[in-house]
Formats: C-alpha cells, structure tokens, sequence
C-alpha cells in the first residue's frame, strides 16, 4: 500500500462517530457607520496609515512627495508611473531594490483594515515584500464588511495567490517590543481613491 | 527513554527570578489582550460554537476531505505527497530538495517541521536551513528548541538576543536595542531569501473545497519564503483540514485574536497553485494524528488551531517557561498531545497543570484542554506510568480517605505532626509539594468534632 492510502485507511478507520452536521455561518452583519472610517481605524491601530489624496490628480507627484528619499518607485496599476516599469514577467529578485512598491487593491475589509490583493493586482507576488514601504490604492466602495463578507468573495477561488494584508510587516518577538518592518515592508499607506471611470470593479468582472 | 521530569526542568527556569517574572508577566498580557479582542466582539462565543462544530464535522470526515483537498490541489497544479510520519516526511524534503539541487532553504515557522525535527535531518545531508521569523531565527542560533509554538523566543530577555547574535550573525556586542537587533536580523536574512532556491511554509489552514492552504504571519517572511524563491514546499498536518472557504471567516477572526490579541495577523496568505514558472508541493502527514483520531477522549485535540491562548493564560507554563516541557508541544496543548506520542516519556506533563480550566475557557475551538488532562492522569495511573511517589502516596491517600475511621485518626495525627515534627520529616522528598510552600496551620478543631459538640445546642 502507498503512504496515501495507509494514511487514508487508518484515519477511515478511526473516524470518530457520529459527525455533526456542517452549520451555516451568518455574515454577522452590522448596521454601522462608514466603512471608510472603520476601515481606517483598524487598519492604524494595526501600523498602517491612510493618507486622503482624493483629487486622484498627479498620483506621482503625491506618492514621490511621501517618501522623498526614494530612488526605485515600482507600481503594478496603470495609474501610477513611478521609476520603474514592473511587468508579470519579471523576476522576483529583480525587485530586492525597490523602495516603494505601488499597487492597487482588490477590496478592503473594514473590521481588520485589511486589503485584499493577488497576483493579478500585484503582477510580480513579491513586490509586497521586497520593497522597503508598499502604497495601496482602494476604492472606498471596494470596502466590505467583515471577514465573513471577505471570504464570500469569488476570487478567492480563482487566485492562485491572494493575501489579506493588515498593515506592514510586524514582530515583537523580542520582549514584547513591536516592531514594524521585520521582513517585508516598513510601511503600507493606503490612499482611498475611486477607481478610475471604466476600470474593473470588486466583483471582479 | 528518559522520563521527562518537568518539575525538576523548571527549576532552572524559575531561578532565573528577572526572566520567570518577564515571562509570567508578557504571557498574561497577551491573555488580556485576547480578552479585550473577545469581548469587542458580540458574536464570540457563538464564533468558538461554530469553529468547534466546523472542526468536529471535518474531522469526523477526515478522510474524505482530505481526498477532496488532494484531488483539487491537484488540478490546481500543486504535487501532493503523503508521509505516514516523520521519517517519512522529511525524505520527502530531501528528495524534493535534491532532485532540484537546492542547496538552502528558507523557511517559515512550522510546529510540524520541529515536530519531525527536520532541520537536523536536512543539515546533515548538507542543506543549509535558514528559519526566518525572528523568534525562531534566535533559538535556531542558539541551538534550541522554540519555547512557545507563536512566541519562540519569549523566555529570553534582549540580553540573551544580543549575546546569540554577536555570537553568530555579528551583531555589535553589548548592543541590547531591540530595533538594532531586529534590523540585524532582517539585514542578515534578506540575502538568503534572494539566494535560496527553495522557500517552505506549514499551513494554519487546508482548504478541502478549493485545494488551498493559508498561512498566517506578521513578519512576512512566509510570503517572502513562498513568492520568491522558484520552489515552494508546504508541510501540512493532516488535521489541518476545513471543508470551505467561507469557514476561513471564523478561524480568521479567532486566531490572532486569541493568539496575540490583535484582530487579525499582518498577512494572512492564501496559496491556491503554484505562479508561472514555480513549483509548489504540498506534503500531508500524518505522524500518528490518525491513530489520535481513534482515541475516544481525545480525539478533540486534533481541533486545536495552534493559536497558544491555552500557554498565555496557565499559571503553570507561564511561570516553568515553555522548555521544561520537553517536548515539541508546552503548555496546557502540549500536556494533551504530547502522551499520544509516547506515554512514558511524557507520563510526568498531566501533572503539570492545577487543573483550573482557565484553557478550556480561553480555547477558540472548545477543547476541554482541562478534563482531558485529567483523563490522562488516569490513563497513566491505569499503564503503570506514574512515579514512585506519587503512587504510594496516593495509594496511601486513598486508603485513608476510604476509611472514616482512619481518616479521622489521620486528621489528628496531622495536627500533631505539623506541630511537633521536626522539619525534615515534612520537608522532605516524600512531599515535593512542600519544596515551594509552606505546609499550612492545622485547624484547632476539626469540623467533625466541632459538629459533634455543636450539634445539640441549637
């Protein structure tokens, strides 16, 4: 017999009975305020910021103007240019130097400030990591609920990778102390901002 | 095979008075903050009624999940392999690793790779494994087993931090700044997550119907190990299956929450197949959690989500520190699973608890941590397994308690011998309850003779 179908023999054998049922799971909805302001508070509290800038005008000028320092701007969505063209092809090394990766959300989940990105937002999956601070771009009416909300989205069925970032990289694996930038970026700024006219919205269509 | 003796390990832990008094005090905050994190949330208790149903469901059809798991990861152009235990898992490993040539391997923190205890097993076959979360980054330098299955490190002071790292990453000796300590070991890891060819994570989660896992993280260093190397393995325990998507908005909202006390971990990453030009190999293992399955009382440990609320909250881990166990699992969880791999090794854990329940209570998933650890005291009195001691003395007590008449001769004794006894006849290796306290005051009077004389007065 293979290990699969040892494994699969013994657990068979010591299935415990009998199973519950399966339960249903609520959205656990709420009647609150604005998901743009829940959305924000959770995601400070988790380390990260949200910086209005809602002229949508000269998003370049803006993002350079947030970090002054930096020499290699890299955005996976059209509507920012930075300094460095990023395309799905590219390695993920290929990004070691970048010091602002720039990408636009899929959604956002007000109860976490969470935002939801794949390899279709992101191009390069490592472009959240390797760059020394990320600037997220979303939509406030690409903003849901919860985490129940968040999971009945579709795409989850459909990326091959898809990640709920909360803020940036964290540790405080030393005595407690916390620490922003452990091994990925060392800031994530999200800009609220409407999609612009014609773009895909959060079903994903 | 030795008889952990937890006890007698502890002792060293709690000599070190500064880092018992830290680590009793920075495991409790995370308790509180878990706390403030549940009762934020109406619907908490009903989220621990539905993962524990979700889980108990699953598990009671495990074999056809996972089947359901294997065949979508499948199609998913994932490479599934299985491993009946630890041996086995880690061959695997190797032969994944040299049929590529991968010579370094970075990883993320997994409980089931320490529990095979792989990285030996890879070095010695010259594959050079680099752990990446910074708890885990320190005890591998220091050449120690993790202390805390979410906070590795958490026994030791930045004292100890700046001596493992000047020793071995070259960090500025004498340097104790926790942000310089954590800058050199991001400044040290991030060649090798450039370098390596091959990136491993565990799973939180293994999605049935979408043949995805989902691991949860706060330093990145899971994504980084999975998106950029061209290679990515993921070790997996076979109960870590749920059947759908949407049952991830329950363990989501209770995992941190119950781990750390924040809403939700900085990543939480699903990985569905492997990206253009990748490969990913998902390795379920068994390593005896089927044989756990067929355990009547204790089957429910197979539901524990690994979140450490049950180590936060006990009294008795968080003042004898995670090491004294002896074991891949401490704590309250650790007590429960660890004699299901070798009752005479780990006879001695059941009794390292007072058996308050406060685990069961903070459990996100429901284990009655507290009633099976009492079983187990059971199960190791029926197999022989108990100590010397304990057995005569409890052999003793209960001939005594059985009896009143004895009882009540014994009562009197006692009083007597507190009194009169010199202290090395109650002090003594026969009483290991007596080596930290202070054997209390007899009563004047016993309730029986108190009764007696007051019985006919009202």
């Amino acid at each position: 017999m293979t290990s699969r179908d040892t494994i699969l023999a013994a657990v068979r054998a010591n299935l415990p009975s009998p199973a519950p049922a399966l339960p249903e799971i609520p959205l656990f909805e709420r009647t609150a305020g604005s998901l743009l302001d829940e959305f924000q508070e959770a995601l400070v509290r988790m380390g990260g910021k949200v910086v209005d800038e809602r002229s949508g005008k000269n998003l370049d000028g803006f993002v350079r103007s947030l970090f002054p320092q930096a020499r290699v701007i890299c955005s996976a969505t059209p509507e920012v240019e930075g300094t460095r063209a990023l395309t799905c092809s590219a390695s993920p090394t290929d990004l070691a130097d970048v010091d602002v990766g720039i990408v636009r959300a899929a959604f956002g989940v007000a109860e976490t400030g969470s935002i939801w990105l794949s390899e279709v937002e992101l191009q390069v999956n490592a472009l959240a990591y390797l760059a020394q601070h990320l600037v997220a771009l979303l939509d406030p009416s690409d903003i849901v609920g919860n985490l129940h909300h968040a999971y009945r989205d579709p795409r989850f069925k459909t990326a091959r990778y898809a990640v709920l970032v909360t803020g940036p990289s964290a540790t405080a694996d030393i005595e407690g102390v916390l620490i922003h930038g452990a091994q990925g970026v060392r800031s994530l700024t999200v800009l609220p901002l409407p999609r612009p006219i014609g773009a895909a919205g959060r079903s994903g269509a | 095979m030795r008889r952990i003796d937890h006890a007698e390990a502890a002792s060293d832990f709690i000599a070190a008075k500064e880092h018992q008094a830290f680590h009793d005090r920075r495991l409790w905050d995370l308790r509180l903050k878990r706390d403030r994190e549940a009762h934020g949330i109406p619907e908490w208790e009903e989220l621990r009624s539905l993962a524990s149903q979700i889980k108990e469901h699953t598990l009671s059809r495990l074999a056809d999940y996972l089947e359901e798991f294997e065949a979508r990861a499948k199609e998913n152009g994932a490479q599934v392999h299985w491993a009946r235990d630890a041996s086995e898992h880690n061959q695997i490993v190797f032969d994944i690793l040299s049929a590529r040539r991968a010579k370094t391997l970075v990883k993320s923190k997994s409980m089931l790779t320490e529990e095979c205890d792989m990285r030996p097993f890879l070095e010695r076959r010259h594959i050079e494994v680099i752990e990446t979360d910074l708890g885990e980054r320190i005890q591998q330098l220091d050449d120690e087993p993790p202390s805390h299955i979410v906070v590795p490190a958490v026994h030791k002071l930045r004292g100890d931090v700046s001596t493992v790292f000047a020793r071995t990453i070259g960090a500025e000796p004498g340097n104790e700044d926790i942000h310089y300590l954590a800058e050199t070991q991001r400044r040290t890891t991030r060649p090798y997550f450039l370098n390596a060819e091959a990136g491993m994570t565990g799973a939180n989660f293994a999605v049935a119907e979408t043949g995805s896992f989902v691991v949860c993280t706060n330093e990145g260093n899971a994504d980084l190990s999975a998106n950029v190397p061209t290679l990515h393995i993921a070790s997996i325990g076979i109960e870590k299956i749920i059947p759908k998507t949407e049952h991830l908005g329950v363990f989501i909202r209770l995992l941190s929450r119950s781990a750390l006390g924040s809403p939700i971990t900085q990543y939480t990453s699903h990985f569905r197949a492997p990206r253009d030009g990748g490969e990913l190999h998902i390795v379920l293992v068994d390593n005896r959690r089927s044989e756990r399955l067929g355990m009547r009382d204790f089957w429910y440990s197979l539901k524990c989500i690994r979140c450490g609320a049950c180590m936060n909250t006990c009294p008795v881990y968080r003042r004898s520190g995670g090491l004294s166990y002896g074991a891949t699992y401490s704590g309250p969880i650790g007590v429960i699973i660890d004699p299901t791999f070798n009752i005479r090794k780990y006879s001695n854990l059941p009794f390292a608890s007072t058996l308050n329940g406060s685990c069961t209570n903070v459990c996100p998933v429901k284990i009655n941590i507290h009633e099976q650890i009492y079983k187990w005291r059971q199960v190791i009195a029926e197999r022989n397994q108990l100590p010397f001691v304990k057995k005569e003395m409890m052999r003793i007590a209960g001939k005594v308690l059985a009896d009143p008449k004895l009882y009540r001769a014994a009562i009197s004794a006692t009083g007597l011998a507190i009194e009169h006894l010199p202290r090395f006849a109650l002090y003594n290796w026969l009483n290991p309850w007596g080596r930290q306290r202070e054997v209390p005051d007899a009563p004047q009077q016993s309730f029986r003779s108190w009764y007696i004389a007051h019985r006919n007065l009202s």
